[in-house]
């Protein structure tokens, strides 16, 4: 098991390069050197000021040595400083990745504990009528704009209803609540994001257990349980269930960018304080070391994702990490 | 069903100059967010503009992304999906690891990323959607192609001294058509989603050209005020991405019985 997750982890390093490189590539694409941006405002700089600028970046450089220096600053966590307040920006980011983790956790939660018992229950009722207003269901989820359902949701729970907040993840008189007042009011202002953004995952997943239920289900060794005159209960929970969620597993990691990649939308939607209202906000202003680290930290936490998922499928498949 | 739903709507995008009243960008602010009436059936917007006008318009934008997107991503899915597939070995490798590096991005914010690089406005947000959503096509081809690769009659096209490109184009790649087409319906309706959140951030086609996406901004910056805003651009996408996600599923019903 060791082995093959020191494989594994071996196996993301090329990965990590490519997505520097690319990222990296992705800056080069800007029209303009950064220190352009840096000094436009400014109309006094002269022209051996901005020589000196683009010394100090070291933009003088040719490209691969560029490259290099950025990847040397980058495994130390230095990605440079914001150029809207020169603050470091490894810094602001730490500020918002709690937010944006605590979102995407609890949208996870919510996938696992909804997607499951409803693909389950839709395989062993298949072709019922919850089954059937379920597939209803995972199409629409499939085909609604989420941002939309957002603007719907905030419209119909915040602004007719009144009943939840619309924006942030604290009140205004925050300071003034109790311990319990405090976290039920972050409470309050989670419902709508998490909702939202687990909401495209709950429709995949619920179906892929089911499909993946159903196969299982229609195998050899569950019809001999069942000759063996097995209670339905026993034959689904102990010997189906098992084996029809190993594939889920991997589902559920590769659902993380996607995930992740919600998060920049619904986030800016709901002015959620979290690392994807950041990277866009750094994305209009143009601030490209917030942006290439935002987008660096994202892809580095999709493959940390996909990594666990391997790990847990190695970890429930024993036939996996044998073959390999 | 969704075949005439969307043939309605390529007719709606053609003809649209004949279906609505006003002009979508005219201006009337003396009709400032209007709601729907009998004069402007899904209201008006904050310049006076109609809004059903706006949205008729917008099927044109959001059609021909989509399309376009798609076409782009396809034809780039299957180039690097033929040659990863039936070459294998180290073309294979490298394309394959391309693949899963680009897999690992969250698409949206590369997508944020390179717009906002580029300057935004409709054809960039076509191009930069269509390179960024090929790899899961190239994967989709690289397997089939290994499959079909290794029946007889390719052997025998080999045996018979036809050349590699004829055989990759003429002999194999009319054999992955079907989950090609699925997989393109599907894409169209994904394509279609993206653009409106792009254009909704305000970093897809740009105002005054109508867009179903930036409408919806004008939505959000009204959502005190005026829900149709938010309304209909919103279930004129939805129905869109539905019917192409319905015709997608209904093709794969006939191109895999596996279903």
């Amino acid at each position: 098991m060791l082995n093959y997750i020191i494989r594994r982890a071996i196996y993301i390093i090329p990965l990590l390069i490519g997505i520097t490189l690319i990222t990296f590539f992705i800056m080069q694409l800007t029209p303009g050197k950064p220190t352009e941006i840096m000094t436009e405002m400014q109309l006094k700089v002269s022209p051996e000021a901005k020589q000196r600028l683009i010394k100090l970046y070291g933009l003088d450089k040719p490209l691969h040595i560029q490259y290099l220096n950025w990847l040397k600053r980058m495994i130390k966590f230095d990605f440079g400083n914001s150029f809207k307040d020169d603050r470091p920006v490894i810094k602001k980011i730490l500020e918002r990745l709690p937010a944006t983790l605590l979102l995407n956790f609890l949208s996870l939660l919510l996938i696992f504990c909804f997607a499951l018992p409803i693909g389950i229950y839709s395989a062993i009722h298949k072709d019922k009528l919850f089954d059937k207003t379920m597939t209803v269901f995972v199409f629409l989820g499939y085909s609604i704009p989420k941002f939309w359902l957002a603007l719907i949701l905030m419209i119909v729970f915040g602004i007719f209803l009144g009943w939840l907040p619309i924006s942030g993840l604290r009140s205004i008189n925050y300071d003034e609540l109790s311990f319990c007042g405090k976290i039920f009011d972050i409470l309050k202002h989670l419902i709508l994001p998490v909702l939202i953004s687990g909401f495209g995952g709950l429709a995949g997943l619920s179906r892929y257990t089911r499909n993946s239920m159903l196969e299982v289900i229609n195998s050899d060794y569950i019809k001999f349980a069942r000759a063996k005159g097995l209670t339905e209960t026993k034959i689904i929970y102990r010997h189906a269930l098992k084996n029809a969620l190993i594939p889920v597993v991997t589902i559920l990691g590769l659902s993380l960018p996607e995930l992740i990649g919600g998060s920049f939308i619904f986030e800016t939607i709901f002015a959620y304080p979290g690392m994807g209202r950041l990277g866009y906000d750094a994305v209009m202003s143009r601030d490209y070391p917030m942006v290439m680290a935002v987008g660096s930290i994202a892809a580095f936490l999709t493959l940390l994702g996909n990594l666990l998922a391997d790990i847990a499928y190695a970890y429930v498949d024993p036939r996996i990490r044998i073959k390999q | 069903m969704s075949l005439i739903f969307i043939s309605l709507l390529i007719l709606i995008a053609v003809f649209a100059p004949l279906i609505v009243k006003y002009d979508p960008l005219e201006q009337n602010l003396t009709d400032r967010l209007l709601p729907p009436s009998k004069k402007y059936i899904f209201g008006t917007d904050d310049l006076g503009r109609d809004v059903f006008s706006r949205v008729v318009y917008g099927t044109k934008i959001s059609l021909s992304v989509g399309i376009i997107a798609v076409g782009i991503s396809t034809v780039i899915g299957i180039m690097l999906g033929l040659a990863a597939g039936f070459f294998g070995k180290t073309i294979d490798t490298v394309i394959m690891r391309f693949v899963d590096i680009c897999l690992c991005f969250p698409t949206f914010f590369l997508l944020l990323m390179v717009i906002a690089f580029l300057e935004p406005n409709i054809y960039n947000v076509m191009i930069v959607i269509g390179i960024t959503s090929w790899p899961s096509i190239t994967r989709l081809i690289r397997g089939e192609v290994l499959s079909i690769r290794e029946r007889d009659f390719i052997l025998a096209a080999k045996i018979n001294g036809i050349s590699t490109l004829r055989i990759l184009f003429v002999h194999i790649l009319p054999n992955t058509i079907g989950p090609i087409l699925v997989n393109a319906t599907l894409g169209i309706g994904g394509a279609i989603l993206t653009e409106s959140a792009l254009s909704f951030l305000g970093l897809g086609v740009q105002p005054p050209i109508p867009s179903w996406g930036n409408i919806l901004t004008i939505g959000k910056d009204y959502i005190h005020l005026a829900w149709w805003l938010s309304l209909f651009p919103g279930l004129a996408i939805f129905f869109t991405v539905l019917f192409f996600n319905l015709l997608g599923e209904g093709l794969r019903d006939i191109f895999d019985p596996k279903y």
